[in-house]
């Protein structure tokens, strides 16, 4: 009950939170440039002004795609906050991406497969240490269960600062921010013009935002769990997080994909894979 | 005298064994197209309701037995033994291949001697058995094994009428050996003899040699014999283990193998783990396997999916209660994850559709050889779990690429661009297989979890391997889906894509592939629950709530198509963006030259960070190595 209960918490009060903090995140990466920045709730009113805009596509069904990649976002949310197997949750997350790309792959447009193709490398490269992540948070708390993460006595992140340094690498690659902003990026100068995002307009772009917004709430959900046994700290250390992704964005150029893919598991080998072969040497009481 | 009137059960075991056999002697002789289609429509029908019948039976079994006095059929079996390495040892002359002579004349020599010396020593209480694990394995066989053989019908006329006219005509040689290599594999299932099954096993192997070999051009012939090499020196393993078991525990049955303890059973259940990693296509032994697929695609479709590859998982499960816990049993679960690694990485480089499958299929059964090697229930559970939903969603890709390549005259993905468009159909089964090996909520991708929590409980060490594994798995599944969505220049549909019987053989493939799915806590509760308590005493499940996850997002999936409703409506169709250099359409733009050029996609294959050959060089030094320390070990 308390379980469906968060589950509609986070269906409701995500895109809400989610699309202030990609106000924030504007506004915040603004000053970072010496501008203004636009107002904490452009985001929303970006996301009601595509709602009205005409449906242009290239490929008639490509926008069923992008359907399913939300409403599989939201799901993944949904299980993550009802407390559900963490696997789990990177599974249906991974699904999800998987519509995004196979929607840019419908659209058949060479910048949206370009596109496509490097979000599927990023997925590739974020992906073991995201499981490692939560292989890490069952050795120390036994369960795969979010609900039983969070209720776990001890501070995680005492027991696993590999996995949780691995997991902000990870991190920055899911936000799709430089310096991993392969496969789509918002500053609409580069070589694959706005990559994955190329083809889509009004209403799958909105969807493509709301998504974005719900995930990042998700995501920093699980930045929490690695605080979770005190909460106030937790909140911090999300924030903390948040300001981290937008400071990296600003200052980093973006990487090479061979660079970014290489990294990524060298990463999730030395800390991620290093933590858990601590971890089974010296099991945590 | 009749020697078989035991129960009820054992008569339908022994008819799924002799009748595939018989009918395909008959097949031998049958030479008219429409004779043939007669018999083995029949036959696959007779075998399909035989192998449910059994599972019907059999759901809540005890071991059943043939009475002891079955010494005559052993005598039998023998002289076939003896016929079989006759044929080896000519086919080995005539070849001129050393390897084949040595190994087969080690094997014989072993097994002569066992049964002149050893064998009258020997009380056999249980010829053959049957569990829930070999009626699992029994129904894979029949079911998937007879969509082949149906599907195989219309592709060979079409591959000797059509496609490959320069091809001698064998087709009654080559029915006959599909349902002799059947036959085989039910022997196999169902022996609890090992000399039975070893003959099974050799059977098989012979089989397998005989098809990849069947178009008989010089690649065919050598990668037959590679396969023979290879799959003869896993059959060395399995008579030293029957040896060394007789002379040390005085029996030859899998049961009391099983159930004699480590201190006796340890040294031949690592050789009969060796022979199946020979069998299933293990590093290092896995080009046999990438160079079977030279044959025609029923016969790849048949080693990969329901036969061959899957002896040699199922011995290694059979093992794994020995192993477990063992260095003997690391040693196994390393093989199979650096083959698991590298075999994923490796299908992230090919093009060409058959190889993809190939190295997707080596992959996967290095997970299982993998869970059989930490051999907790956890991880067999998960074990059997992936050979049922990879026997049917693998089965379902290589006969959809068999009819797309007669119809493109290509393998490479690449050429399947617009295939939605062409071939929907085949677009769609295409769509639903691949979904079906490796995207949540589907079958393998909750084996693939369930062998992740299994190793995670019993070596966290060992999921290094997975992660990085599943994460290539990712990307050349995705990509290959891709291409077959994309559409840069409508093609016009091609006419008639699917003969009667592939259609039958896909459809109900398409089928059991979703329904898998939502048949999974039933499959388990049933079949791979009962089977895990009783060998082990404990068992794993997935769990109400998690049920109930997959349940919904498995409804979330099945609600994509009822999308298409809406398909066309309330859209503006308008041109890709082509850098606002299009000229007409998508599909063409004016260059800076003011020429017109066709926009052309290609996929990523990381070429330049790693590439086939060098990935299976390393995989083969690490996976001989580790081999070789194992098989050190046992000496010492």
């Amino acid at each position: 009950m308390k379980a469906s209960l968060h589950a509609i918490l986070y269906l409701l009060a995500a895109p809400l939170i989610g699309g202030l903090l990609a106000g924030w995140d504007r506004r915040i990466s603004a000053r970072m440039q010496s501008r203004p920045g636009p107002p904490v709730l452009q985001p929303f009113y970006d996301v009601l002004k595509l709602l009205r805009k005409e449906n242009v596509v290239v490929r008639r069904s490509q926008n069923f795609y992008i359907l399913f990649f939300l409403l599989f976002v939201m799901f993944t949310g949904a299980l993550f906050f009802a407390g559900a197997d963490l696997l789990l949750v990177v599974f249906a997350l991974t699904a999800a991406a998987i519509f995004l790309v196979l929607g840019a792959y419908k659209a058949s447009s060479p910048y949206s497969s370009v596109g496509a193709q490097r979000e599927l490398i990023q997925m590739m490269a974020y992906e073991p240490m995201v499981l490692l992540t939560a292989i890490g948070m069952y050795m120390v708390t036994k369960s795969f269960q979010v609900q039983d993460i969070a209720a776990h006595p001890t501070l995680l992140v005492l027991a696993l600062p590999g996995v949780f340094l691995g997991f902000l690498y990870a991190l920055e690659i899911k936000f799709r921010k430089s310096p991993f902003d392969l496969s789509s990026s918002h500053h609409a100068h580069q070589e694959l013009v706005r990559g994955i995002t190329t083809e889509f307009s009004g209403r799958a772009l909105a969807m493509i935002e709301i998504a974005h917004w719900y995930e990042t709430v998700f995501l920093l959900g699980w930045v929490y769990l690695f605080f979770a046994s005190i909460p106030v700290l937790a909140l911090a250390a999300c924030l903390l997080v948040f300001l981290l992704v937008i400071l990296t964005d600003n200052v980093f150029a973006r990487l090479k994909w061979q660079m970014a893919l290489r990294s990524a598991w060298v990463v999730a080998i030395v800390l991620g894979f290093g933590n858990v072969l601590v971890l089974s040497l010296l099991p945590p009481p | 005298m009749v020697p078989f009137i035991p129960d009820f059960t054992m008569n339908l075991v022994l008819a799924l064994i002799l009748f595939p056999l018989l009918a395909g002697l008959l097949l031998l002789v049958v030479q008219s197209d429409f004779a043939r289609r007669v018999v083995v429509g029949l036959a696959v029908a007779v075998v399909a309701v035989l192998s449910v019948w059994l599972a019907a039976t059999a759901a809540n079994l005890d071991l059943s037995r043939l009475p002891a006095d079955a010494h005559r059929i052993g005598q039998v079996l023998f002289g076939v033994e003896l016929l079989l390495s006759a044929f080896l040892l000519w086919v080995g002359i005539r070849s001129r291949n050393a390897w084949v002579l040595l190994l087969i004349v080690s094997q014989a020599g072993l097994m002569i001697w066992f049964e002149l010396r050893g064998a009258a020593h020997v009380e056999v209480n249980r010829h053959l058995a049957v569990d829930q694990l070999s009626v699992i394995m029994a129904l894979i066989n029949g079911l998937v094994g007879g969509a082949i053989c149906l599907y195989a019908l219309g592709y060979m006329r079409e591959y000797h009428e059509t496609a490959h006219r320069e091809t001698r005509d064998r087709r009654p040689l080559f029915f006959a050996l599909l349902f002799v290599f059947m036959s085989a594999m039910f022997g196999l299932i169902f022996a609890n003899n090992l000399v039975w099954l070893f003959l099974c096993w050799e059977i098989t192997t012979i089989c397998s040699f005989l098809l990849i070999g069947y178009t008989q051009t010089d690649e065919a012939k050598r990668n037959a014999l590679r396969a023979l090499v290879m799959n003869l020196a896993g059959g060395l393993a399995f008579a030293g283990a029957i040896v060394f078991l007789q002379a040390k525990a005085g029996t030859i049955e899998m049961d009391r193998l099983i159930a004699s303890g480590q201190a006796v059973a340890l040294v031949p259940a690592a050789l009969l783990c060796f022979a199946g990693i020979t069998k299933s296509a293990q590093l290092p032994f896995s080009s046999w396997l990438l160079g079977a697929m030279v044959a025609p695609t029923p016969v790849s479709a048949l080693l990969h999916s329901s036969t061959m590859v899957k002896a040699g998982v199922y011995l290694a499960l059979r093992m794994a209660p020995v192993v477990a816990g063992t260095v003997i049993g690391m040693s196994v679960a390393l093989v199979g994850g650096v083959t698991f690694v590298i075999a994923s990485l490796a299908a992230i480089t090919v093009r060409d559709a058959k190889r993809v499958l190939a190295w997707s299929t080596v992959a996967n059964l290095g997970l299982v050889i993998l869970c059989a090697g930490i051999g907790t229930a956890e991880a067999v559970w998960a074990g059997v779990l992936l050979i049922i939903f990879h026997a049917v969603a693998k089965c379902l890709l290589f006969l959809s690429v068999g009819v797309i390549e007669h119809k493109i005259h290509s393998r490479d993905i690449e050429d399947m661009s617009g295939l939605v468009v062409t071939m929907p159909r085949l677009a769609i089964m295409m769509q639903i297989g691949i979904a079906g090996m490796f995207l949540a909520p589907f079958g393998m991708l909750m084996s693939k979890w369930a062998v992740l929590k299994a190793v995670v409980d019993a070596s966290p060490v060992l999921s290094v391997f997975i992660v990085f594994g599943s994460a290539a798995t990712l990307f050349f599944w995705v990509k290959w889906m891709g291409k077959l969505l994309e559409v840069i220049q409508p093609g016009e549909p091609v006419r008639q894509e699917l003969l009667p019987g592939q259609a039958v053989a896909l459809y109900s493939l398409a089928t059991a592939t979703a329904l898998a799915c939502v048949l999974f806590p039933l499959i388990s509760s049933t079949c791979i629950e009962p089977y895990t308590l009783a060998v082990f005493g404990k068992t794993a499940s997935l769990g109400t709530g998690n049920n109930l996850i997959m349940v919904s997002m498995m409804a979330l999936v099945v609600l994509f198509p009822v999308a298409f409703i809406r398909y066309g409506r309330g859209v503006r169709v308008a041109d890709a963006y082509l850098g606002g250099a299009n000229a007409d359409d998508s599909a063409h733009f004016r260059t800076t030259a003011d020429s017109i050029a066709t926009v052309a996609m290609g996929n990523y294959y990381l070429n330049n960070l790693f590439d086939e050959s060098s990935l299976s060089r390393w995989g083969v030094a690490a996976a001989t190595t580790v081999l070789a320390a194992m098989l050190l070990l046992l000496f010492l």
